[in-house]
């Protein structure tokens, strides 16, 4: 139960390691996945293992290849909009956003201001739904299901939430370019807060009975050190590369919506390791608690809610290129679309941080880590293979 | 290691006495949130199967089926959406474009079946149990994935036009063109509406394209009074476009007029294509208006020589001498008709069949005959002392002015009638100077005119009283007046179920005085120059032709068409008469040479 390995060297050595030799029967070669407990999706580990420690892990995607970018080079502007929030299936509101978001700056589209208000809310919304999923699973990971249970029933709660703002609990397909599809129901602002207290509520529990476990302690503790040096070569972002004692948040850094209205700060610490990062996305949890709470006073109730749009059946967003990005529970999340003028879109490029995140550092920090860790490393570096596979 | 880390995981026990979050039993069924994107509903007694959900699905899970009960209903495709849920993603697109709001969501979302071809339904035709769910998915008040608003026209503010004949509506730039274009769903119920059946999703497409050349050609396939229809169409289409149910219609009549006014006349031949071969048959026309012009450029089209006699001594017929300048400027109509006349028409002026040459001579002397006569003669209006000199017809007030005479109305003028004669009589007069009093049978709903005349007659200044039956025309006592007498009319329901009509009220009757009283309340067609041997041949009743198909009649040469065989009496009627008899009569004279 002690920790089996203190995050290796932090060398930056990316020079490729010395092939074992399987036919000494000295190692074991085992495949894990590619379905994996928790939330780490679809995706397959190729681990060499030297008694029950990792010496070489490979990664293998392409379980939920579902080709969305040459998809949308094919449909109308419109058309992609009910398409891209698939792409991170347990975060599909960070697709929604950036999509309109790349649109509208290429068309030059200015956003009422209620929208970018409602566009933030759902924003933390989704970050707070992703946040409780993610702690039960690396609860889960570490064999606390009950913990899981708990805050997958908060995440629940949340959807409720979702399907009353938006009519869909998984797949909002509320933020259409050009603004939002309505604005909020009838008593939301109340059933919304009333959540944020008792989800806070649940959240100092699930801090006594997970995080002050001594089980976790020395199971998370020096697991999948991300040394600060790694951070800017490997292209970590987001909590992972917060809990290393970079002080980035793109919230922050670039506001984008309404965040430059909100009253926060950027949440960093140094342990490096699994531990600090699941601390910081505890911290990160009840940040989203009070940005809504922020939201929901600073939103406006009244005014429009979407741009006067050209009609959507013949759209033809001018010739242009852009990248626009927002923070999302992982990090920095990028659109890049390229349009030539057409109906359709020429070139869309998905930038999610699980494709760094899940293979090349997943592959590094692998290497000296007990195997019975794996499944919790991974969830620790809070991976989606969906948004790998674009 | 600290003690408190060994006993934290024991405070598990915190939430055991916590309400439970799942209930196992019984199992009830949690309805969706009260906008839930579920099962569709579509209220099919309010679709028009347009198509638009259709169209935006991007998972081809919406199909547009017939069914037969909606088949010829009028501005309905008699099409509806047949929904497959082995492909619909539930994004609600088809919601939110619905041009009439018929289709909906309900909050339901589950339905267990043992056969899959269910999963495959009409809604709204095929019975579903959630069909009447008050709840679910709409589209929010104030969002909108096309612009439900029309671009607005610049026209001339009423005090200004009332002073001059210019035109009143000043067209729309490219600019606002394209963004009114870019409204267009592109459902093609307008093509059905409109008599010629013109392209007009694809005419309007062309002025998105910014290829104007394009368009102009795709009007002049079902119309070659492009410049007119633009501006005084009665365009059927608008009233049937989907986009209006919730917001405004297309304005398809200037967009029409947008695509004409962007070509130089001087391009039209190399635009339009060139001339086929000569067929040597010969057709005569008679009427140079709407009708007879339309079937002349169609036969000219085809290669046929044509004659066209008319009586007055320009082209146009009653776009000429009845629709005033302020509507119809003359240049607008001379661009048409000179492209029309330019492929070679044989124009005939001052020439009256029935005078100047007789009926029976076309007959022999051509191999079709083509009439297209209009209505020229005014309706009376029944009552005493209606030959009064003071008593002046629309038609004859309408055709001075036309004509550069002066119609000598006076400065004080009533009218009688609703229809869009009245309204242009009543216009051109105040434009005149005079002031104005239309009294008309019915309410301001019932005028057969176009809202937008009746709106902007009253605008410039022309009183309307309504419900007011003229009852006799009785001499001032003043020189150059007259008096008219006229009572109040009640309206009494049709018990057959018509439209209510009017019944006079014997103590309500008033007497005013005016410098003269314009009738403008119909007109009739003047057949006389038709032998009455042959009139029995054409099958007349109530001074109008009944044509058969491609506008032919019981005389084996003749067809017919224009307001004296239609029964609408618009000008589009009169062209898609034309075009209609142009396409009989080539296949009348090529059975006719194959013989």
């Amino acid at each position: 139960m002690t920790p089996t390995t203190t995050g290796h060297s932090a060398s930056l050595d990316f020079a490729q390691p010395e092939p074992v030799d399987l036919k000494s029967g000295k190692y074991v070669k085992v495949w894990q996945g590619p379905q994996h407990p928790g939330i780490t999706g679809n995706m397959s580990l190729e681990l060499v293992l030297d008694g029950d420690t990792v010496i070489e892990c490979r990664t293998h995607v392409g379980y939920l290849h579902r080709g969305f970018e040459k998809l949308m080079e094919q449909r109308t502007f419109i058309q992609n909009y009910p398409v891209v929030c698939r792409i991170a299936v347990p975060e599909p509101a960070f697709n929604e956003y950036l999509y309109a978001a790349a649109i509208e700056a290429i068309s030059g589209i200015e956003v009422p201001e209620r929208a970018n208000w409602l566009r933030t809310l759902n924003l933390e919304m989704m970050r707070l739904a992703s946040f409780l999923m993610w702690i039960g699973g690396q609860g889960g990971a570490f064999g606390q299901y009950t913990v899981a249970n708990w805050t997958l029933t908060y995440r629940d709660y949340v959807l409720d939430l979702f399907e009353e703002m938006t009519g869909g609990r998984i797949y909002h397909m509320y933020m259409v370019p050009g603004g939002v599809r309505a604005g909020l129901p009838a008593g939301f602002e109340k059933r919304i807060l009333e959540l944020m207290d008792t989800t806070g509520k649940l959240l100092d529990q699930v801090e006594r009975v997970m995080y002050h476990n001594v089980v976790f302690k020395a199971r998370a503790r020096g697991l999948g050190i991300i040394a600060p040096e790694m951070v800017d070569p490997y292209g970590i972002v987001g909590p992972n590369a917060r809990a290393s004692g970079m002080r980035r948040d793109l919230r922050k850094d670039e506001p984008y919506l309404v965040y430059d209205r909100l009253d926060f700060e950027v949440i960093s610490g140094t342990g490096c390791d699994a531990y600090e990062r699941a601390w910081l996305r505890l911290q990160e949890t009840r940040l989203c608690i009070r940005l809504i709470r922020q939201i929901i006073a600073g939103a406006p109730s009244e005014g429009p809610f979407q741009a006067d749009m050209p009609n959507v059946l013949h759209w033809k967003v001018p010739a242009g290129e852009t990248y626009v990005k927002a923070e999302c529970t992982r990090g920095e999340y990028g659109y890049y679309m390229v349009t030539d003028g057409s109906e359709k879109v020429r070139r869309v490029h998905v930038r999610g941080p699980s494709y760094t995140h899940a293979i090349a550092v997943m592959e590094r920090l692998a290497v000296g880590t007990n195997i019975a860790d794996i499944a919790g490393l991974m969830v620790s570096l809070h991976t989606y293979p969906p948004e790998i596979e674009r | 290691m600290i003690l408190k880390d060994l006993l934290s995981p024991f405070f598990v026990w915190q939430r055991a006495f916590e309400k439970p979050y799942t209930s196992i039993r019984p199992i009830q069924e949690r309805p969706g949130a009260p906008a839930y994107r579920g099962f569709h509903i579509n209220v099919s007694e309010e679709c028009i199967g347009c198509g638009t959900c259709h169209t935006i699905c991007q998972n081809d899970a919406i199909d547009m089926v017939r069914v037969e009960e909606f088949e010829g209903r009028p501005g309905d495709s008699g099409l509806r959406p047949r929904f497959d849920y082995g492909r619909c993603c539930w994004c609600g697109l088809c919601v939110d474009i619905c041009t009439t709001g018929s289709l909906r969501m309900s909050n339901e979302y589950t339905w267990v079946t043992a056969d899959p071809t269910e999963y495959h339904f009409t809604a709204g035709v095929e019975a579903t149990r959630w069909q009447d769910n008050p709840l679910g998915y709409r589209r929010a008040e104030g969002y909108h994935l096309y612009p439900p608003k029309r671009i607005g026209m610049e026209m001339l503010a009423p005090e200004e036009g009332v002073c001059s004949f210019d035109e009143v509506v000043k067209g729309y730039s490219e600019v606002q063109a394209k963004l009114e274009a870019d409204r267009c769903v592109e459902c093609g119920i307008c093509v059905a509406a409109c008599p010629a059946h013109m392209d007009v999703p694809d005419y309007i497409r062309s002025i998105r394209d910014g290829d104007y050349e394009q368009g102009l050609q795709q009007l002049y396939r079902t119309n070659p009074f492009p410049a007119t229809c633009g501006r005084i169409c009665t365009r059927r289409c608008e009233s049937v476009c989907p986009v209006g149910i919730q917001g405004e219609p297309i304005a398809i009549r200037w967009l029409k007029r947008f695509i004409v006014d962007q070509v130089a006349p001087e391009d039209y031949s190399r635009i339009l294509g060139d001339q086929p071969a000569e067929s040597s048959r010969h057709v005569a026309i008679v009427g140079a208006g709407p009708g007879g012009l339309s079937a002349a450029y169609y036969l000219r089209r085809k290669g046929h020589a044509v004659t066209v006699f008319e009586a007055q001594e320009k082209a146009g017929g009653m776009l000429r001498y009845g629709v005033p300048d302020y509507r119809l400027p003359a240049a607008a109509l001379d661009k048409d008709i000179d492209h029309i006349v330019s492929l070679g028409v044989e124009m005939r002026f001052n020439t009256r069949v029935g005078r100047d040459i007789s009926f029976r001579e076309l007959l022999d002397g051509y191999g079709a005959v083509f009439l297209s006569t209009g209505l020229s003669v005014p309706s009376s209006m029944r009552i005493q002392g209606e030959d009064h000199p003071r008593v002046l017809s629309g038609l004859q007030v309408l055709a001075d002015v036309a004509a550069g005479r002066d119609p000598g109305i006076g400065r004080k003028v009533a009218v009688i009638g609703g229809g869009n004669v009245a309204m242009d009589a009543a216009r051109v007069s105040r434009r005149l100077g005079a002031e104005v009093t239309i009294l008309y049978r019915r309410r301001i709903a019932d005028m057969p005119a176009d809202s937008e005349e009746i709106h902007e007659a009253q605008e410039e200044g022309c009183r309307i009283v309504t419900q007011a039956i003229p009852v006799e025309v009785v001499e001032a006592e003043q020189p150059g007046q007259v008096l008219i007498r006229w009572g109040e009319a009640e309206m009494v329901p049709d018990p057959k179920g018509g439209r209510p009509r009017p019944v006079l009220q014997e103590h309500c009757m008033h007497i005013d005085g005016f410098e003269s009283i314009i009738s403008a309340i119909g007109q009739g067609s003047d057949l006389g120059f038709i032998p009455a041997d042959l009139q029995e041949q054409l099958a007349i009743e109530w001074g109008k032709f009944k044509p058969g198909d491609y506008q032919h009649t019981g005389l084996a040469k003749v067809f017919v068409g224009g307001d004296v065989a239609n029964r609408t009496a618009d000008a589009i009627s009169a062209i898609e008469d034309g075009h209609h008899a142009a396409r009989g009569i080539d296949r009348f004279l090529d059975r006719d040479q194959a013989d």
